[in-house]
């Protein structure tokens, strides 16, 4: 991430996006001219209806997507502006992904899942487990190491998600809904580390969710709806 | 190797499924290399053959008779520096399924000619000295358990003694190896001039083709031309090729074996294809989402390329090293067909142009579930989960 951007106290900054989808000859107006910023080490939720581009948005930040028009820079580099391959390395740099299925690798063991990350990485495998066990210290699951994704709870699943998310130490941690196929048992410690992520690590998580409760965790919220962004809900 | 435990972790994903396919290339890698090792039985003394020798048969046909003073003309011919003969003598030990090849020779020339046998100075000094002595390749010797010292009873199809019995007794003096794996160790030699005082007099005097020497390979052709412009217009007119063309005419006779074997292996790698094709094209569209959420978490493609080629050359090589085991360990324990192919083994360089093929199998076979896995936008596989 660039000084520039740190000192600015920016991390993300997308301006006036638009992203159309095309679906046959129809062309589906996802976001229109919309633009946030979102400031290092904020913890900020996205909240709108099923529908409303919050997982588009996500994905643009995240470098999943390309905008239409405008653009999104991240700690500095214009995201919309790289190559595939370069997307890619960025990602695996700068982002944390968590999933609200999890999207663990069923034939990767929980050590092996948080380790996948890092095989892109120059690594050694010694130290390729240190960081695996800290990550997973982290989530508290360091006794569960060694267990598939099928014996693990959705709450166990969604920690081992999280450490994969935060192994290689990333920026940013991008947040789809992370919370929305738990019980609010599970759902509430899973914020409670996010939480713990932002606060006490430093990182900038934004989070995709259209449950209340898990929003009133983050510092800030946005209401995304037809495209567009607002402070307030909109009725 | 880091991903070794991911591909492999893939390929466990559905264990009946791979193992069906495992085990369908592995019976395609079987074939292939049960057909390479008869191809080699039939066709592998041609790659042996001598480039300085030639043979020299009658033109009409192979089983006409050529008589036996054209050794001392053929001699005579420039180029030449050796003749020595031969007689299919057709014999037959205890049961016709015993089937080997026993030729009469001149000891001393016929060894000279065939530096390939490898026969023991001692065992080739008792040859000499005995009239009735024959040596026996070790494939046969072990194959009839026959030792020196032992008296071995051939009967003769071909050839009626003079006392009217067609059953001959040889003494074995000798086991020769051969100079390389290829070298048939079948036959059996046995001295023509006991052969040819002992036969009734019918083709008295006759042998069954040549083998000579030409000094220089590369006139091989003038020689070949000179020999049979020597027997022109005479009783037994002859035809003269290099040996490995003789031996090519000799398996071609059976069969066009590099046809047939490239229409049965072209039809199996084929439906191979197909099999493993189908079976990595299933295995990628399931997890569409997952290589979504590699690629999210930042995978390039060129790495998930790598990724599913390892796995479909993971799965073809596997199935061919299996395969080709199999076919290895059958092919070692010799001649299935009791003599009939006596250079039967599966050779070294057809093993690797098996794993090869496997190679090769795999990334065809894993190119267009790769391709389609490249093309793959992240956010559309997210949303397959």
């Amino acid at each position: 991430m660039s000084e520039s951007q740190k000192t600015n106290g920016v991390l993300v900054r997308v301006e006036r996006v638009e992203k159309v989808f095309h679906r046959g000859t129809e062309s589906i107006h996802v976001l229109a001219d919309l633009s946030l910023d979102v400031a290092a080490r904020e913890f900020l939720a996205l909240m709108g209806p099923s529908g409303s581009g919050k997982t588009t948005l996500l994905n643009l930040i995240g470098g999943l997507d390309r905008p239409t028009k405008g653009t999104v820079t991240v700690g500095g580099e214009r995201v919309d502006r790289l190559s595939d391959r370069e997307l890619a390395h960025w990602r695996a740099r700068h982002v944390g992904f968590i999933f609200q299925l999890y999207n663990l690798m069923p034939v990767l063991n929980a050590e092996q899942n948080v380790e996948l990350p890092l095989l892109l990485t120059h690594l050694s495998k010694a130290e390729r487990k240190e960081h695996v066990q800290a990550a997973l210290a982290v989530v508290g699951l360091r006794h569960r190491a060694k267990h598939y994704p099928r014996t693990l709870s959705g709450g166990e699943q969604q920690r081992v998600g999280i450490a994969r998310g935060i192994v290689t130490d990333p920026t940013i941690l991008l947040c789809d809904e992370p919370t929305g196929d738990l019980d609010r048992k599970a759902g509430d410690g899973i914020l409670d580390l996010l939480q713990a992520l932002n606060r006490e690590h430093g990182k900038t998580v934004i989070m995709v969710t259209h449950d209340p409760h898990a929003s009133r965790r983050a510092g800030r919220i946005v209401y995304l709806e037809k495209g567009q962004l607002s402070n307030e809900p909109l009725q | 190797m880091k991903f070794a435990h991911l591909i492999w972790g893939n390929l466990k994903r559905k264990k009946l499924r791979t193992c069906l396919t495992l085990l369908s290339i592995l019976v395609a890698f079987v074939l292939f290399g049960m057909l390479m090792a008869i191809k080699q039985a039939l066709a592998g003394g041609v790659k042996l053959a001598g480039a300085d020798r030639l043979i020299v048969r009658d033109k009409v046909s192979i089983i006409q008779f050529l008589p036996v003073s054209y050794k001392a003309r053929m001699e005579r011919i420039p180029g030449v520096s050796l003749a020595v003969h031969q007689t299919w003598f057709g014999g037959i030990y205890q049961d016709p399924k015993n089937f080997f090849m026993q030729t009469p020779v001149v000891p001393e020339e016929f060894l000279q000619m065939h530096t390939e046998y490898i026969l023991p100075p001692a065992q080739k000094k008792a040859w000499l000295q005995t009239r009735t002595g024959a040596i026996v390749g070790r494939k046969s010797a072990d194959r009839f358990h026959w030792k020196i010292g032992d008296k071995i009873p051939i009967k003769s199809s071909v050839f009626p003694k003079q006392d009217g019995s067609d059953v001959w007794t040889f003494d074995i003096v000798g086991i020769y190896d051969g100079r390389d794996k290829g070298t048939d160790t079948t036959p059996m030699l046995f001295r023509y001039d006991y052969f040819d005082e002992a036969r009734s007099s019918w083709a008295k005097g006759q042998v069954g083709w040549y083998t000579i020497r030409v000094q220089d390979p590369a006139k091989a052709a003038e020689v070949a031309k000179r020999v049979d412009q020597e027997f022109e217009n005479s009783s037994s007119e002859t035809k003269t090729e290099p040996e490995g063309a003789f031996l090519q005419g000799w398996a071609s006779q059976i069969c066009n074996i590099t046809l047939i074997v490239g229409s049965i292996l072209g039809a199996v790698f084929f439906t191979m294809l197909l099999v493993s094709g189908n079976t990595m094209s299933q295995s990628v569209r399931e997890r569409t989402g997952e290589l979504g959420v590699q690629k999210a978490i930042g995978f390039t493609n060129a790495q998930i390329v790598s990724l599913v080629l390892a796995e479909s050359c993971l799965l073809t090589v596997l199935g061919a090293v299996l395969g080709l085991g199999l076919a290895w360990m059958f092919a070692s324990r010799g001649d299935p067909t009791g003599g009939l192919l006596p250079l039967f083994f599966l050779p070294i360089p057809d093993l690797f142009l098996g794993l090869g093929i496997s190679l090769a199998l795999g990334l065809v076979t894993g190119f267009f579930p790769a391709l389609s896995a490249m093309r793959l936008r992240v956010a559309d596989a997210l949303r397959r989960m």
